[in-house]
């Protein structure tokens, strides 16, 4: 694409184009480039190919567990009957999905219009994270054509998952509706937006009691479990909250991580308004960070003494927890310290990476290393991390695809911008 | 704004409508907290001092329950070499533990134990259990969407899974044998097959008694505990045995506190964070706003 803007082109962002005949949706989806042009940049992009190998390989693979059942691509464990479907693409998808309500918040509720530019990015990073995380379950599920049965054909309400998949399900369309502004701006149609910007307060609220509730209800589940979590990685009182509290620092350093992301890879398609604000934007974002980060730590310590679980943290799981602490919660705290007080967005960037590695190693330590940590370690089955990857470069594809024409990174400009000269 | 306050208002309304509705859940939930069984349900007292490990109860189950056939002839005594639990093929098994400073292992058998209060049942969130007044958790396989939470939340690692169907795959595990006979009164297939009567099939509440019985008549013997009458929240079996629970294969830090009550601290939060976030947020949105209120307002007033 940067080959092309040099060439002269310049990326979609009008109704109409310089020569004032309105763009077709057709020019649109093929960001104003012709079919041909189009399909050579793409197969210019090396990334492409790398997906292309992952998608036919590992989409022949995902077809097999439709074909032959969840027992030809895990190892059927009766032991651990969640395996990485759930440990990585639910328990760890949605905490790094937070940042839609995280900055739905920051913005909408509590008036912070200097974070607007970036507002966009973290509810389509909300909205997809959430949108394949419910892939990953349907990969999951046992009987996924049934997936609506707890909402409408039998209900078992004073379950803990219940309430998440209400609260996700709603929560979904929360989450489509604040994007609604961004369509209705690349599709033209200014009333739908009206609209959603006049309840946009009611949708972001609701979004807060949403994830608060299901972000906690994923830590809640593991409740279920006592005897099978690793103490250090469970405490029934404070559970729940531990996943809140993280998800808060993992949503918004996710975002950190997407932005830079983008800022490295598709710049073309940014504007000035991004570009330049995101330096800035980055440490705010750390800041809020920090804050989460210490009070989860705080969190963490007091669940501990209120357990009684000190005696453990002598043992190889207690090193492997100080591990995960030290490197996933402390050590990015100090670097984002270092990085707000001498203004240094790039090393906020590298805290933001360690920060989102720490909670995959979190949720992943709390659904599969240390669960059953009285019985054996269960490795997924290869076929298992296979069909993981493909779902997860279907979200990073899906993604790049609603960032290239969406008015997410740039902002849409006016019409009559373009007409009056 | 005007517009926007009664746009809250309705929101408002609707989530408090959404939270009555859980608050009743959890009702229901403490209901159960202090549910200590079904009065009339039956239950099933195994003794290991008695059992010898001729596996005919996984025999008899096999038959019942119209199971596949087993790897290993059920005389094959060969599969007690290793430990082995419930499986979809296998609704209960026999488990051999050698037992330090005794000259003779122990065997114990192993299915559902029905609990009082299910934490398969607790964690359903398609309803797919149910606790009958018999004492048998029931399985509903027509909901079952197969999330398998509810083998997470078993404590005694006793459901299955049929990973191997592609297109019903079902939970797996012992009813108690509910629908032909538990249902008309009559003791499970296992029960009746055993012919060491290491298995006493009776109301619950008198095999507390007899089991405490056995235990005074003697107690060189019997370890001072039955296995089930008060772990997570008490099931309806329940085991006797003469060597230290842990030592034949027994979860002994279950604690006795039905699994649900674990999950508790969190059901009480959600009524609190549906009311009182609303209110909160709102209000955090006006303070967080006044100033622009204040700025509009004085522009109104000037033009």
């Amino acid at each position: 694409m940067k080959t092309l803007i040099a060439k002269g082109k310049t990326p979609v962002a009008t109704h109409y184009s310089p020569d004032k005949t309105k763009f077709s949706i057709k020019d649109k989806l093929l960001l104003g480039l012709s079919l041909s042009e189009y399909l050579a940049q793409a197969f210019r992009n090396p990334f492409n190919w790398i997906f292309a190998i992952i998608f036919i390989f590992g989409g022949y693979v995902t077809v097999t567990r439709f074909l032959f059942g969840l027992g030809y691509v895990t190892h059927s464990s009766y032991d651990y009957p969640w395996g990485l479907f759930l440990g990585w693409g639910l328990f760890t998808m949605v905490p790094l999905s937070a940042s839609g309500f995280m900055l739905g918040t920051t913005v909408e509720v509590f008036g912070r219009h200097d974070f607007k530019p970036i507002e966009r990015l973290a509810l389509l990073n909300g909205l997809l994270g959430y949108l394949f995380a419910v892939i990953f379950l349907q990969v999951d599920l046992g009987q996924p054509w049934r997936l609506i049965y707890p909402m409408f054909v039998s209900l078992g309400p004073a379950a803990v998952l219940f309430l998440v998949a209400w609260h996700v399900a709603t929560y979904l369309s929360v989450q489509v509706a604040e994007l609604v502004p961004a369509f209705a701006e690349w599709a033209g149609m200014p009333k739908l937006k009206t609209f959603v910007k006049s309840i946009i307060l009611g949708l972001t609220i609701a979004g807060i009691i949403l994830s608060t509730l299901h972000q906690g209800a994923l830590g809640a589940l593991f409740t279920y479990a006592p005897g099978k979590v690793h103490p250090l990685w469970y405490s029934a009182p404070f559970q729940w909250f531990h996943f809140f509290c993280s998800s808060i620092f993992a949503g918004l350093c996710m975002l950190i991580v997407v932005s830079t992301i983008c800022k490295k890879t598709m710049a073309w398609r940014a504007d000035n308004n991004f570009l330049d604000n995101l330096d800035s934007l980055t440490l705010g974002l750390a800041k809020g960070a920090t804050l989460a980060l210490i009070t989860y730590l705080v969190i963490k310590i007091i669940a501990i003494a209120h357990d009684g679980d000190w005696g453990y943290l002598a043992s190889g799981w207690g090193q492997w927890y100080m591990l995960e602490i030290g490197a996933g919660v402390i050590l990015p705290m100090i670097l984002f310290t270092i990085s707000i007080r001498n203004n240094l967005a790039g090393l906020a960037r590298f805290a933001a990476l360690i920060a989102v590695l720490g909670i995959a190693l979190n949720r992943l330590n709390t659904a599969l290393f240390t669960f059953n940590w009285k019985l054996y370690q269960e490795i997924p089955h290869w076929r298992e991390v296979v069909i993981c990857i493909t779902v997860y470069s279907l979200y990073i594809v899906t993604y790049r695809f609603i960032l290239y024409r969406l008015p997410i990174l740039y902002t849409w400009k006016k019409d009559e911008v373009v007409e009056s000269p | 704004m005007k517009a926007m306050n009664r746009r809250k208002f309705l929101k408002g309304s609707l989530l408090g409508g959404a939270a009555a509705s859980v608050i009743s859940k959890s009702r229901n939930a403490d209901a159960s907290a202090t549910f200590g069984g079904y009065p009339e349900a039956m239950g099933v007292l195994v003794d290991l001092t008695r059992c010898v490990g001729c596996r005919s109860c996984e025999a008899a189950c096999n038959k019942e329950q119209g199971l596949p056939d087993p790897s290993h002839p059920f005389d094959d005594l060969s599969v007690l070499d290793h430990e082995r639990r419930t499986s979809e093929g296998a609704y209960t098994i026999v488990n051999r533990y050698e037992i330090p400073g005794q000259d003779h292992p122990l065997f114990r058998k192993i299915q559902c134990n029905h609990c009082n209060e299910p934490a398969c049942l607790t964690s359903c969130f398609v309803k797919a259990y149910t606790k009958t007044p018999e004492g048998a958790v029931i399985y509903d396989p027509t909901v079952c969407v197969g999330c398998r939470t509810c083998m997470v939340a078993c404590p005694f690692y006793v459901p299955a899974y049929s990973y191997s169907s592609v297109l019903n795959p079902v939970i797996k595990k012992c009813i108690f044998c509910y629908d032909t006979r538990l249902k008309f009164g009559r003791p499970p297939a296992c029960v009746e097959a055993c012919p060491r009567e290491v298995l006493t099939f009776g109301k619950r509440q008198d095999l507390i008694k007899i089991g405490h019985q056995r235990i005074r008549n003697y107690p060189d013997l019997y370890e001072d505990h039955i296995y089930g009458e008060n772990e997570v929240g008490g099931t309806s079996w329940m085991y006797l045995s003469s060597a230290p629970f842990e030592q034949v294969g027994f979860d002994t830090d279950l604690g006795t506190q039905p699994i649900l009550s674990y999950v508790k601290e969190f059901l009480t939060v959600v009524p609190m964070v549906l009311t009182i976030w609303p209110a909160l947020f709102a209000g955090f949105h006006l303070l967080a706003t006044r100033k622009d209120a204040q700025k509009k307002e004085e522009k109104s007033e000037k033009s």
